[in-house]
C-alpha cells in the first residue's frame, strides 16, 4: 500500500510541483505561467542532458578506442582538489566557447548569419513540445503529434542552408547544399519507417501509440512495436536514418571534421558555433524519444512488476540508452562517401521501408489470425523483411568485396 | 551478408570498451605529468658537459677547452672561450679550461657528434624532454653551469655507457702514471750517468726513491 502510495505520488510528483506553482500564481497569469514552466524544465532538463552526452561521448569514444579520455578537469580555484573524473569539462567548455571571439564575416549577410544557430535551436527543440515524458506528461497533447514532429524537425534544414547562405564563403555554401541532400535524402526513409508504426496503431497521436504497446503477455513479454518483425525491420531502418537526419557518424560528412574544415560551419566560431553543435545533440535526443515512444514503448516499463518505477524514469532511461547506442556506433563505423550515402537512402532504404509498409499491412490484416496460424503469421512476416534484405544486400554489395591490402604487413 | 561487418566491428569495439577497464595491455595510455615515462636506454635529446664531482662542478670540468666539438657541430650550436689560466685535471696534470661553454638549445638538433668526436669523454648525450622557456634567447641558451651535471648523473641515465667510459679514463690514467714514473726514472737514470763529467757545476739532483 504505501510503495503503491509513493509510486503513483512519483508518478504525478512533477505535475504535482507545477500545479502548485501555478496556483500561487494571480488568476490571469495562470495559463502563461503552466506552460513556462513546462518549457524551462524542458529546456533545463534536456540542456543538462545534452551537457553530459557531450562528456559522456568523449569518454565513451575514449573506452572504445582503448583511450582515457578527458579526466582532467577538476574544480575551479582548486587545482589540487579532485578530478571528479573529469565531469565538470561541459561546463569548461561552456565557459570556453562563451569566451571566445564572435567572428562574422565582413561580406556576410549579418542578419541571416546571426538568425541561422538561433533558429536552428529553436527549430530542434520544437520536437520536444509532443513527446511523452511519462504517463501524465504530454507538453502539448496534439493530435497529429507524429506530423508536427516531422514538419517541425525538417524546418531546421532551412537553418542550415541560412547557415552556408548567409556566410558567403562558396565553401559554406556548397557543404550546406551537400548538407541539405543528405537530410532530404534521409527525411523520405525516415518517415516511410515511421508509417508502419501509424498504420497499425491507428493513430498519429504519440501518447495512443505508447497505449497501444502497453501489454505483457504472461506478464514479462512487452508488446513493443520492436518485438515484432515489421517493428524490429522499421526500428533498424529508423536508426539509420536517424543518424543521418542528425549528421552523425557514419553519416557526418556534412562536416567531416577530417577532411572539411567544418562543412556549412565554417565561417562560425564561438557561442555561435555552439549553438549548432547543440542543435545537433538536441536533434538527435528528440528523435531518440521519438524512437523510443515509437518502437520500444515509451514509458512504459519492459516487466509488469517493474511499473513501480515511475513512467518518466523509463522514458529517460531509454532515451540515455539511445544516446549510447549511437554513441557505440560513432565509436565503431567510418565515415561514408556523399555517393555512398545517396546510393545507400534511394537504392536500399526507399525500397525496404516500402517493403515494411506492405509488412505492416499484412500484420495489421492478420490480426484475428489465432493458435498455429500465429506462428505462420509470424513466419511470413520474417520472410517478406529479411528475403528482400537479403537479396538487395548481395545485389548492392556485388562486386565489392573486402579489401586487401598486398603491400600492408598483416 | 550485408551488415554483419557492421556488427562484427560493434563486438570489436565493444571488446575494447571493457577489456579498457580490466586489461592493462590495451590501455597503454600514460598519464603523464603524474606518471614520469620510462625512456628507452638509447633516448638522447642535448648534450650535457661531464664533471668529476658534484660538489665542485665548476673545478672538475672533464672539458679542456679543445674546441673540436664547436668546429664538428653542424648546426654551429656550441661556443666556447678558451681560459687562459690552467687547472689540473683528475690526473693532475695543469689543463685549459672552458671560461665560457654554451650550447644554444634552441639550434641543438641532438646529433651527438660532438660526443662521438670529443676525445676527453667531457660532453655526453643527456636524457631531459622537459626544456620549455619562456625566452628563447635567454631561456634556450644554456651556459656552463647549466650544461655541467656530475658523472654520477652519467650512470643513472647510461649505466652501460658510464662504466666503459669510466674504466676506460682509469686505465688510460694509470697507464700515464705508469708512463710518467717510468719517464722520471729514465729522466734520473740519464741525469745521474753524466753527472760525473761536470760535477762541480750543477748541484745532484736526488737519486729516485721509487
Amino acid at each position: 500500500m504505501i510503495i503503491a502510495a509513493i509510486d503513483s505520488y512519483l508518478e504525478v510528483a512533477p505535475l504535482a510541483w507545477r500545479d502548485a506553482v501555478v496556483q500561487w500564481c494571480p488568476e490571469p497569469t495562470q495559463w502563461m505561467v503552466h506552460q513556462l514552466i513546462t518549457i524551462v524544465v524542458i529546456l533545463a532538463v534536456f540542456g543538462t542532458l545534452f551537457a553530459f552526452t557531450t562528456i559522456a561521448e568523449r569518454k565513451l569514444l575514449g573506452r572504445l578506442q582503448n583511450r582515457l579520455g578527458p579526466n582532467r578537469s577538476g574544480l575551479p580555484w582548486w587545482q589540487k582538489g579532485p578530478k571528479l573524473w573529469g565531469l565538470t569539462q561541459p561546463f569548461a567548455d561552456a565557459v570556453k566557447t562563451l569566451t571566445k571571439e564572435d567572428i562574422v564575416p565582413a561580406a556576410a549577410d549579418k542578419l541571416l548569419h546571426f538568425l541561422a544557430p538561433t533558429l536552428i535551436v529553436a527549430f530542434s527543440l520544437l520536437g520536444f513540445a509532443v513527446l511523452p515524458f511519462g504517463r501524465h506528461m504530454v507538453p502539448v497533447g496534439l493530435d497529429a503529434a507524429l506530423l508536427y514532429f516531422f514538419a517541425a524537425g525538417s524546418a531546421t534544414e532551412l537553418a542550415i542552408f541560412m547557415a552556408g547562405w548567409a556566410s558567403r564563403n562558396k565553401y559554406s555554401l556548397l557543404a550546406a547544399m551537400r548538407a541539405l541532400a543528405q537530410v532530404i535524402s534521409y527525411e523520405l526513409p525516415l518517415i516511410l519507417s515511421v508509417v508502419p508504426i501509424v498504420l497499425i496503431a491507428g493513430t498519429l497521436s504519440l501518447q495512443d501509440i505508447v497505449h497501444a504497446q502497453g501489454f505483457w503477455t504472461f506478464g514479462f513479454l512487452p508488446h513493443w512495436f520492436v518485438f515484432t518483425p515489421w517493428g524490429f525491420a522499421g526500428f533498424i531502418l529508423f536508426l539509420i536514418s536517424a543518424l543521418a537526419e542528425s549528421n552523425r557518424s557514419p553519416f557526418d560528412l556534412p562536416e567531416a571534421e577530417s577532411e572539411l574544415i567544418a562543412g556549412h560551419l565554417t565561417e562560425y566560431s564561438g557561442f555561435k558555433y555552439a549553438l549548432f553543435f547543440m542543435s545537433e545533440y538536441f536533434g538527435l535526443t528528440a528523435l531518440s524519444g521519438l524512437g523510443v515512444t515509437l518502437f520500444l514503448g515509451g514509458w512504459q516499463a519492459p516487466c509488469a512488476f517493474l511499473q513501480f518505477i515511475p513512467s518518466w524514469l523509463w522514458f529517460m532511461g531509454k532515451v540515455i540508452g539511445m544516446l549510447l547506442l549511437f554513441i557505440w556506433i560513432r565509436g565503431t563505423l567510418l565515415r561514408l562517401r556523399i555517393d555512398q550515402l545517396t546510393r545507400l537512402a534511394w537504392q536500399f532504404m526507399v525500397p525496404l521501408t516500402l517493403i515494411n509498409l506492405g509488412n505492416a499491412a499484412f500484420w495489421a490484416l492478420t490480426a484475428g489470425w489465432t493458435g498455429p496460424l500465429q506462428l505462420v503469421r509470424w513466419g511470413v512476416s520474417f520472410a517478406i523483411i529479411v528475403i528482400p534484405f537479403v537479396l538487395m544486400g548481395r545485389r548492392l554489395s556485388a562486386g565489392r568485396r573486402p579489401r586487401t591490402y598486398r603491400y600492408a604487413a598483416s | 551478408m550485408l551488415g554483419t561487418g557492421i556488427l562484427k566491428g560493434l563486438a570489436v569495439t565493444a571488446k575494447n570498451f571493457v577489456g579498457s577497464y580490466h586489461d592493462p595491455a590495451r590501455m597503454v595510455t600514460q598519464e603523464y605529468p603524474d606518471v614520469q615515462p620510462q625512456l628507452p636506454a638509447a633516448y638522447r635529446n642535448f648534450p650535457f658537459l661531464v664533471t668529476e664531482n658534484a660538489t665542485d662542478p665548476m673545478g672538475t670540468l672533464r672539458c679542456v677547452a679543445c674546441q673540436i666539438c664547436e668546429k664538428e657541430c653542424p648546426p654551429q650550436c656550441i661556443y666556447i672561450e678558451k681560459s687562459k689560466d690552467k687547472k689540473p685535471d683528475a690526473a693532475g696534470k695543469p689543463q685549459l679550461y672552458p671560461a665560457i661553454f654554451a650550447i644554444d638549445t634552441s639550434v641543438c638538433m641532438s646529433c651527438q657528434i660532438c660526443v662521438e668526436v670529443c676525445p676527453f669523454d667531457a660532453i655526453k648525450m643527456d636524457q631531459v624532454f622537459e626544456v620549455a622557456a619562456t625566452d628563447r634567447f635567454t631561456g634556450l641558451l644554456l651556459n656552463r653551469e647549466q650544461l655541467a651535471k656530475p658523472n654520477s648523473y652519467f650512470h643513472e641515465i647510461h649505466p652501460t655507457d658510464a662504466d666503459e667510459v669510466d674504466t676506460r679514463l682509469a686505465a688510460e690514467r694509470k697507464a700515464a702514471e705508469e708512463k710518467a714514473k717510468a719517464a722520471a726514472a729514465a729522466k734520473a737514470a740519464v741525469v745521474a750517468k753524466p753527472a760525473p763529467a761536470p760535477s762541480a757545476t750543477a748541484p745532484k739532483p736526488p737519486p729516485p726513491t721509487a
